[in-house]
């Protein structure tokens, strides 16, 4: 099965002599569905950052959808970006924009035409049934509707891999059944590789996954 | 609000810039209006004791332009009264030949010392009069308001082009949240800084038209060609065609520039 991340002796840090991961050895397979969890400052947003270029491996090596990331271009990394949908804990959503452009933002930068991306746009707000938001602005909807609207961004573009860190942390029972939804139903039927990172692993959870524990800077393999 | 004062900041500070340029190219203008003045005014008196043709003057130097003789006729006619026949045109064999030099440009005085010193070499020359002194004060004291207006000019450039920055540097800390989420999704420089891009072209496009509008005004009023018309000078102090296009160019020059400066030197933020 192809890897779609392959960390071999990988350390990150942030300043040179203190180490959040080390010598970090896994791979993940194309199509898999994966949790990464661990204690608050165990590193699992570190390792998260890594994936998408965030952060720059101090030691070892990182590849991503085939990409090395040590020594990483900035047109690499965009191009390697345009095929990562990320959602972040803190939704991340540009404030100055409407809930449908920011979830057509993945297909603006790949350059879809407007016609491709509405449609496209109009779907995904339905799926996280805000099609009547989509004209609103992100601080006029709640911490669990911009949350929805991020995992809509996410997909847009159909990306080969979806980086979610936390992305249920603060959310009602009902937007975490659609986020998590969403994440299976992209897992399932588009065969996306889902790596999240969480404190817990959510109990609704029906797909079958892989599942990592970060401890003292040490990434192990539990399930 | 908030948006509109940065606007604001952003077009004076570019205003300033182009009313700076602006002003040196009038006062360049204006100087080479005068140049032309004291061009045609000015001319070199020559005594020879023998006859020159215009030719033989232009071979002399390359600054003359042209040249004629001063008719004696008018001095002799006055003294018929005053001199026996013999006497007179005794005097008018011995007169030596006066000539007025006109010269293609309005010369520096070491040019004219030069010129003065040139014609002087031909033995039939016996004096060159240059009343450089008389126009050399007034024309020394423009070249140096052109080159105080220069300086000023720079000065002013140089303390805009430093508030630009700044208000650009704000401009980018009010986007960066919205171009590093888009550096997130793996947009390249130009398609996350296309607002700041797009915000300087159109406050160069703006500062533009208020310039242009300022020397409308001026140029409806009047006050500036009065002024220059008491010391005998006509000039266009703003062309709306090639001054506006080229006060366009440079707004656009900067607030390009400035912008790139702002983007290439900001590192991505996460």
């Amino acid at each position: 099965m192809d890897k779609v991340i392959i960390a071999e002796n990988l350390s990150l840090s942030y300043k040179e002599f203190e180490s959040i991961i080390s010598k970090a050895n896994f791979s993940i397979d194309a199509g898999s569905f994966v949790f990464i969890t661990g204690a608050s400052g165990s590193g699992k947003s570190t390792l998260l950052k890594s994936f998408y270029g965030a952060i720059t491996p101090r030691a070892g090596s990182l590849m991503v959808g085939g990409v090395k990331m040590n020594k990483i271009s900035t047109s690499k990394l965009n191009f390697l970006r345009r095929h990562i949908g990320v959602v972040f804990q803190d939704y991340k959503l540009i404030k100055e924009w409407t809930i449908e452009k920011n979830v057509m933002l993945p297909l603006i930068i790949s350059g879809y035409t407007k016609d491709v991306s509405g449609a496209q746009v109009q779907k995904l707000l339905g799926h996280v049934k805000l099609i009547h938001q989509a004209g609103k602005y992100p601080p006029e909807l709640s911490g669990g509707e911009q949350q929805r609207v991020a995992m809509a961004r996410a997909l847009a573009h159909n990306p080969i891999l979806i980086l979610a860190d936390e992305p249920t942390g603060n959310l009602d029972e009902y937007s975490s059944q659609v986020i998590w939804n969403l994440l299976e139903g992209a897992n399932s039927q588009l065969k996306t590789t889902i790596v999240v990172v969480t404190h817990h692993i959510p109990s609704e959870i029906t797909v079958p996954y892989k599942h990592f524990h970060i401890e003292l800077g040490n990434i192990h393999e539990v399930s | 609000m908030k948006s509109l004062k940065n606007h604001i900041s952003l077009i004076v500070a570019l205003f300033t810039v182009l009313f700076a340029v602006q002003i040196y190219v009038a006062v360049d203008r204006t100087i080479a209006a005068y140049e032309t003045r004291l061009k045609n005014d000015y001319s070199i008196i020559v005594v020879s004791n023998k006859t020159f043709t215009p030719v033989e003057f232009k071979a002399m130097d390359n600054l003359v332009e042209r040249s004629e003789a001063i008719a004696t006729d008018q001095v002799l006619n006055r003294l018929q009264g005053e001199m026996t026949k013999q006497n007179l045109d005794l005097l008018k064999l011995t007169l030596p030949k006066f000539y007025r030099l006109y010269l293609n440009r309005f010369p520096t005085p070491s040019e004219i010392g030069k010129l003065q010193k040139r014609l002087q070499k031909n033995p039939a020359i016996v004096r060159v009069e240059g009343y450089a002194q008389t126009h050399d004060t007034v024309y020394k004291l423009m070249l140096l308001f052109k080159d105080v207006v220069q300086v000023f000019s720079i000065a002013i450039a140089a303390v805009t082009s430093l508030l630009i920055l700044k208000e650009m540097r704000l401009w980018q800390f009010q986007h960066s949240d919205r171009m590093s989420i888009m550096a997130l999704f793996g947009a390249p420089m130009w398609l996350r800084s296309a607002v700041l891009f797009r915000l300087a072209i159109v406050d160069a496009i703006i500062a533009t038209i208020v310039l242009c509008l300022a020397f409308f005004v001026i140029d409806q009023y009047g006050w500036m060609d009065v002024l220059l018309q008491t010391v005998g000078i006509k000039i266009q102090l703003f062309n709306f065609l090639n001054d506006g296009v080229r006060s366009l160019l440079i707004a656009l020059g900067v607030a390009i520039a400035l912008t790139l400066t702002i983007v290439i030197g900001n590192e991505e933020e996460e």
